[in-house]
């Protein structure tokens, strides 16, 4: 996945993440000197851009701006059919939801406060941004080709949910292997071993997102290394 | 399969027949044995057979089973032999446990789940290897068997799902409890899509298992001719009561199915999908899980019934932890005894008087590691 379809997603969780009306002050509000947004008016139709700057519709030139969103969005869609794939792994899977932060914007706004000012929307990619990652790791986790099977072994035949895999007991001493392990050399020995695939990098993107998702499944669990 | 026996292998395995017969005669079914045997050195029989040993097995009370035990081996999760051959061998070693049992038992009950996702050529290697066993086989199918073509492969190989049999005076009822409400069609998935979603034990996209309301009629009708103090074994995949939804450890229906069995003084369900010693017990009905040949699952978070004692936390470095076969003791009041044979540690039994005093007699031994 390049940059440019990693920022396209994100713009569409955000976008598909709130409701038309959202949308539709988002538009309303952009400015006409910005690249997005802008309208031009033709015989009773008119060709309005997103804030994106990448999408243009073209609608009737006396919808309400609620309209006008709808048809924005619906557009944004038809241009990325796979844009809904963290709704669809969160319906297949029932990943565990990150920590609600609306209370954050309750007081402490100012240039005091740890992020400086943050709205709603900061809040809510927050969230989205976080889930994703998890998304992703929880994709992989029920795929074993995303994982590198060469025998069709998924890490969730054995750990559904990511049951049993106790992210919260490492660093330990792993007896089987006589030394301290972290929850990411149990994944590469559950990759080497019964997934038969090859160790993942332990910082590369594939580890990263597994370990996101193991320990997102164990939300509300006590840390307790060195458990056994 | 045709299996060739030496004359020499027959006589011997007759003359243990025998021998194993005579431990529990009486004086009136010795002396027709002994008269037999008589028969035998006489010539009157074919030298090298103990047929009439038969008559040794509890002639007198035809109306009281005679205690038996079947065998079973669930869930091995078959992939071509070419892409994974792990569970293959795992199976080939279960089909070895069971044929090497002395005495054999009289049928072996296979619980589902044969094929990983529901491949001719998962299912045809699947059929060959149980094909290696000595006793009859008797087959359940699994969600894994069907949702690829929807059982016509399996119903090619072993015939309907559902169907009963009457054994030593036990009735034994098969049901197919892995039916889902249709939810391939508006996703417009593919076959091999909707077969991977069920294969995902925690895809939240599949629907609930059930037994159905055609098959729940048939089931009633089937039980009819019985009495309430009838002897009845059912076997499902799924468990026949509600444990954990999200896994479908789950039979969306299980209350129906348990109103159906409700007029009995006892029935035993032997389940297969869970992969794990698990028992429960509601009212007048017993509930077994059995092993799998392929990996345990972890144990539901949540709703675990009080009676099951879970088994020690299966060791990731060893692939056959926590897996293996088992049999079952059928008692002649009908109850079992379900043995857990696991491959890497001491056989578990859930007897019938743990199961009787609620857990208050003879408990199996807990787990010296519990699940996280």
């Amino acid at each position: 996945m390049n940059d440019t379809s990693i920022r396209r997603r994100a713009l569409a969780l955000l976008a598909s993440a709130s409701c038309a009306a959202f949308v539709a002050a988002l538009l309303v509000g952009c400015a006409p000197d910005r690249k997005g947004a802008d309208k031009k008016t033709s015989g009773g139709k008119q060709t309005v851009g997103s804030c994106d700057g990448a999408n243009t519709v073209e609608v009737d030139a006396n919808l309400t701006g609620e309209e006008l969103a709808g048809a924005l969005m619906d557009q944004w869609k038809r241009d990325h059919p796979n844009d809904s794939w963290v709704e669809e792994e969160r319906a297949a899977h029932d990943f565990k939801p990150p920590a609600d932060n609306a209370a954050v914007l309750e007081g402490g706004q100012g240039p005091d406060n740890t992020y400086g000012n943050f709205t709603k929307k900061d809040v809510l990619v927050w969230a989205r941004e976080t889930e994703k990652a998890v998304a992703e790791g929880s994709r992989i986790f029920h795929n074993a080709d995303a994982l590198g099977s060469p025998v069709g072994v998924s890490c969730d035949m054995c750990h559904p949910h990511a049951s049993n895999t106790h992210p919260e007991t490492y660093p330990k001493y792993q007896v089987q292997l006589g030394r301290v392990v972290l929850l990411r050399d149990m994944i590469n020995w559950c990759v080497e071993n019964p997934v038969r695939g090859k160790a993942l990098n332990p910082d590369g993107a594939t580890m990263r997102a597994l370990e996101a998702y193991i320990m997102a499944e164990r939300k509300g669990v006590e840390m307790n290394y060195g458990k056994h | 399969m045709a299996t060739f026996k030496s004359v020499e292998t027959k006589y011997y395995e007759q003359r243990d027949e025998l021998f194993r017969g005579l431990r529990n005669l009486d004086r009136r079914s010795f002396l027709k044995v002994s008269a037999a045997a008589l028969g035998a050195t006489a010539g009157l029989v074919t030298p090298h057979s103990f047929t009439p040993v038969a008559v040794a097995q509890d002639p007198e009370n035809k109306d009281a089973a005679p205690g038996f035990r079947f065998a079973y081996i669930s869930d091995s999760h078959l992939y071509v032999k070419e892409q994974y051959d792990r569970f293959a061998n795992a199976l080939l070693r279960a089909v070895d446990d069971v044929n090497n049992l002395d005495p054999q038992p009289d049928f072996v009950f296979y619980g589902g789940d044969l094929a990983q996702l529901g491949r001719p050529t998962e299912l045809d290697m699947g059929a060959a290897i149980l094909k290696n066993l000595k006793a009859p086989l008797r087959i359940m199918v699994g969600e894994h068997d069907w949702y690829l073509d929807m059982g016509e492969k399996w119903r090619d190989l072993f015939g309907e799902p559902t169907y009963s049999f009457d054994h030593k005076g036990v009735h034994f009822v098969v049901l197919n409890s892995v039916i889902e409400a249709d939810f391939w069609t508006a996703r417009g998935m593919k076959p091999m899509e909707r077969m991977m979603t069920v294969a995902g034990l925690d895809n939240g996209l599949q629907s609930p298992f059930t037994v159905g309301e055609p098959q729940r009629k048939w089931l009633e009708e089937d039980l009819a001719k019985h009495p309430d103090d009838a002897k009845i074994v059912i076997f499902s995949h799924s468990p026949l009561y509600k444990l954990y939804k999200k896994w479908n450890f789950w039979t969306d229906d299980a209350e129906e199915v348990q109103a159906i069995l409700k007029r009995f003084k006892q029935v035993t369900v032997i389940h297969g999908h869970t992969h794990q010693l698990l028992t429960n017990r509601i009212d007048n009905i017993h509930f077994h899980g059995v092993l799998s040949t392929a990996w345990p699952w972890p144990y539901a978070p949540e709703g675990m019934p009080e009676l099951t004692i879970e088994m020690a936390r299966p060791d990731p470095f060893n692939a056959n932890d926590g897996c293996g076969d088992g049999e079952v003791q059928v008692h002649p009041d009908g109850l079992v005894d379900k043995i857990y044979s696991l491959w890497n540690r001491n056989p578990i039994t859930v007897s019938r008087t743990y199961m009787t005093s609620w857990g208050k007699e003879d408990a199996p031994p807990k787990p010296n590691r519990p699940a996280y």
